[in-house]
């Protein structure tokens, strides 16, 4: 299927990209040939976007060498990358609402002249995605499509210009089963033509489906280079990504469940589009007792999380604190029922940036007495609230935004368990965090269980949660479709059912 | 061949130098700049800005002119600071000062009667003034939170609704003798003046210095307090800095928000009422020659921190006194224009990185 001696379509080499406080990059290398599919692959964090960021030229990389069809080259812009052929289809995409497909498609292009001769375009816009097989509407208005139309919008402008190589950031995140079939077959068909296709993705089964070699990246580093799919299994694949085999548990007692202290009945929520995230799901989350949600992100996690948290108003359905209704109740009123939130985006929910660590620790509740608050307060209340919590924490006077990741979610932990909660909901508490913060946070999850505490763990990664929970159930759809309890947890199962295999 | 070329990166963390002397940089360009205009209007800008200088500090009769100009600006670069600190944006504060001139008028001429003792009446006219600008701004705040209506548009366009108001009373109804002013107030609604003493110490003769000078240096103290030492002004800082996590840690954000719409009108609405009970003693038609706009400007150059929003006013008033020394006439509102550009032009260096890079051939 594919041509080996033709020189590589695009040849990263040594790629380091350096942010404060993170190396997203650290030396990584990736070969695309012609004409074929090629999946990036990796967990959060593993650097795979900002590497493709590189490529599309929105990041300078601070070492490491780019070489397009053989020939090194110096990626000055996303301009620059354009003309040199390279087409970005970005997660969130950069489309004029109001302006019609065939309008989107005309912005930007170079060597054009001052009138837009606008029925020429439609037509050749028309003709372009009827070719490709991502037919779509060129006088219609942008804001009126789906996100599954504006992603191929999206596309068809990326093709309109030239391009040879084209990267898509998990592009299927937002689409319907249907929708990824039909971007499947279009991808198939542009490699047939020869263009090379980058697919940055988490999802095994994509890679099975569409893709002829995959490179796996941990860490900012290349780990396995150019494996080819055919003859890759996922498990090997997975290991790739995780970097040790699956099924590795950590030493934790038998949990003593107690009674039930979150019970979820027929909860719908409407996510950020006016959809159902969240279709009917009933849980139950018992004191002592670590309850994994598992599932792609994307499938409704965050909506239910908020609709706990207080954040989201639920459609319909009921949320019980220790068996008093919370459905819909404000923040405040939850956490005053003992419901405390890890939350999944914890630089832009979890902390104010600018202000110090001890404000932010001071931000679960000034302690009681009075409205006079001094900054002497503050760091006395951060000390105290540091040796209550055990948490090892930077000094108080450090400015939140200037936190590693690590560090940041320590300042959470310890501001969110310092009011010894009854439930503790955490999303996604050790995303992006090193192997020794990744540990402290489940240490203090495990703690929290012994106290009896009862824990809502939702994470995507399915080793974690083996490791932590005593039960597991699978978000898919906005459903709950499966569930396991503890001596019966069985990676394979959950795997299928994160995918929707029944 | 090598072409230098001038090379913009964005920063991922503001710099906190860039921060620090952008106010000062700003300030020094805008004169900068202003002398530029007055040398091609065929003025010598030094002697320009020396004759200004003298006639807004060189003498205890323009310090205190200047700080009666200062007094209204620092009043409302505390209400326009107040809003900026936690994401809000009332550039509105002139409406609200002119809206508190016209009910302190009122209390003074239709409400209460001219022999009411001026202990009463003094704290009567006041509030009535910061009561009426709290109203006229809470009401943009408040649509701001329910409606999301952008307090930005709605707190400046009534700017112009309370100038008509104001025109509309001075005009008609409270018109005296078909001026376009009101009688004057009775004399206990006058805020007590320096020169009020002169008859015991004569070198005070002439002093036009009133109280509302020591309520704005008052409002500063309390600003900063309210802020930096208050379970509330807490609340409002991690509300201004993020407003996702206030509402995910379950602090009342939109309630806050109108809240803090109401304190900044209220600032404002007694600059207006100290400003007809301090100086002119009556209302008129277009008394104000900017304050509130002068003080949006002077919360930027002061970094938004109360204390330094004294000095800042004080400058700005003397800009106002000393450009009445120098013709043409229009020149502190030019230079005031320049400042606000340069404050806006410099805003890019915090967060952006410039340097001057060769271009590869």
């Amino acid at each position: 299927m594919v041509a080996s001696p033709a020189a590589p379509a695009v040849r990263l080499r040594g790629i380091v990209k350096r942010f404060p406080g993170v190396v997203a990059c650290d030396g990584a290398d990736l070969d695309v040939l012609p004409g074929e599919v090629h999946a990036l692959l990796g967990e959060n964090g593993a650097g795979k976007s900002t590497l493709m960021n590189v490529l599309a030229g929105l990041y300078r990389p601070d070492s490491g060498e780019v070489a397009l069809g053989g020939a090194p080259v110096r990626l000055r812009s996303p301009r620059d990358a354009i003309r040199r052929g390279l087409g970005m289809v970005h997660q969130h995409f950069m489309l004029v609402p109001t302006l019609t497909v065939a309008e989107n498609l005309a912005l930007g292009l170079e060597g054009q002249g001052a009138l837009l001769h606008r029925a020429a375009l439609e037509i050749a816009v028309e003709r372009l995605g009827r070719d490709v097989g991502l037919p779509v509407d060129p006088t219609a208005r942008v804001w009126q499509l789906s996100v599954g139309e504006q992603q191929r919008v999206e596309i068809l402008k990326v093709l309109h210009r030239g391009a040879r190589v084209l990267l898509l950031d998990e592009p299927t995140a937002v689409l319907a089963p249907p929708e990824a079939a039909q971007l499947f077959d279009a991808l198939r068909r542009l490699a047939a033509e020869g263009r090379s296709i980058v697919l940055i993705t988490h999802k095994l089964d994509e890679v099975a489906a569409v893709a002829d070699r995959a490179t796996v990246l941990r860490r900012g580093r290349t780990v396995a280079a150019g494996l080819a799919v055919a003859s890759t299994s996922s498990e090997q694949l997975s290991e790739h990504m995780i970097g040790r085999p699956m099924g590795r548990r950590l030493a934790r007692s038998a949990g003593t469940p107690g009674e039930a202290v979150l019970e979820v009945r027929g909860l719908e929520v409407l996510g950020d589009r006016g959809a159902l995230a969240v279709r009917g799901v009933d849980l139950v989350v018992r004191a002592g007792e670590i309850y994994g949600l598992a599932g792609v992100s994307g499938n409704g996690q965050r909506e239910l999380v908020e609709a706990l948290a207080g954040l989201r108003r639920p459609a319909a359905g009921h949320v019980r604190l220790d068996g008093v209704e919370r459905t819909g109740s404000p923040v405040a009123e939850v956490r005053a029922a003992g419901l405390v939130h890890v939350p999944e985006d914890r630089q832009a929910v979890g902390v104010a940036p600018r202000l110090s660590v001890a404000e932010n620790l001071a931000l679960g509740g000034v302690p009681a007495g009075g409205w006079w608050v001094s900054p002497a307060r503050l760091l006395a209340d951060a000390s105290t609230r540091a040796a209550a919590s055990g948490i090892e924490l930077p000094a108080p006077a450090t400015v939140a935004g200037t936190l590693s990741g690590g560090n940041l979610q320590r300042v959470i932990l310890a501001r969110e368990l310092a009011a010894s909660p009854r439930l503790i909901v955490a999303a996604q508490p050790t995303r992006g965090l090193d192997v020794g913060a990744t540990e402290a946070v489940h240490r203090l999850l495990l703690d929290q269980r012994a106290r009896g505490a009862a824990v809502l763990l939702v994470s995507e990664d399915l080793e974690e949660l083996l490791c932590l929970a005593d039960r597991v159930g699978v978000l898919f759809g906005g459903r709950l479709v499966g569930e396991l309890a503890a001596p019966e947890l069985d990676a394979g199962r959950l795997g299928r059912w994160m995918t929707g295999a029944s | 061949m090598t072409w230098p070329r001038v090379v913009f990166e964005p920063r991922l963390v503001p710099s906190p130098w860039a921060r620090r002397l952008q106010p000062p940089l700003a300030l020094v360009l805008g004169l900068a700049l202003g002398a530029v205009v007055l040398a091609v209007a065929g003025l010598s800008p030094l002697a320009a800005y020396a004759q200004m200088a003298t006639g807004a500090f060189g003498s205890f009769y323009a310090l205190s002119d200047t700080a009666v100009k200062a007094t209204p600006i620092l009043l409302t670069a505390l209400a326009a600071l107040v809003t900026f600190r936690v994401g809000l944006w009332n550039i509105g504060g002139e409406g609200q000062l002119l809206l508190g001139a016209w009910a302190a008028t009122g209390v003074a001429l239709h409400v209460l009667p001219p022999s009411t003792p001026a202990v009463l009446f003094l704290p009567a006219l006041l509030v009535a003034g910061a009561l009426a600008g709290a109203l006229w701004a809470g009401g943009c705040g408040w649509l701001r939170a329910r409606l999301g209506v952008s307090e930005i548009i709605s707190t400046l366009l009534l700017t112009y609704v309370a100038a008509q108001w104001n025109a509309f009373f001075v005009f008609g109804p409270w018109s005296e003798g078909g001026f376009p002013l009101t009688p004057r107030f009775p004399e206990a609604a006058w805020l007590p003046r320096l020169s009020d003493a002169a008859a015991t110490w004569p070198a005070l003769s002439g002093l036009t210095l009133h109280l509302g000078l020591a309520l704005a240096l008052a409002a500063a103290a309390f600003v900063w307090v309210l802020y930096e030492r208050t379970r509330w002004g807490f609340r409002l800082r991690v509300e201004g800095d993020n407003p996702r996590a206030a509402v995910y840690a379950g602090l009342p954000l939109a309630r806050d928000l109108v809240l803090v719409m109401l304190l900044s009108g209220a600032l404002a609405g007694l600059a207006g009422a100290a400003e007809v009970s301090g100086v002119v003693h009556r209302l008129q038609d277009r008394f104000s020659p900017g304050y509130g706009f002068s003080g949006v400007i002077v919360a930027w150059l002061a970094r938004l921190d109360p204390w330094l929003a004294v000095p800042v006013a004080f400058l700005f008033g003397g800009l106002l006194v000393g450009g009445k020394e120098v013709q043409p006439a229009g020149i502190p509102a030019m230079l005031q224009g320049l400042v606000l550009l340069a404050i806006a032009g410099t805003q890019v260096l915090v967060r952006v990185r410039v340097r001057v890079a060769w271009r590869e051939p």
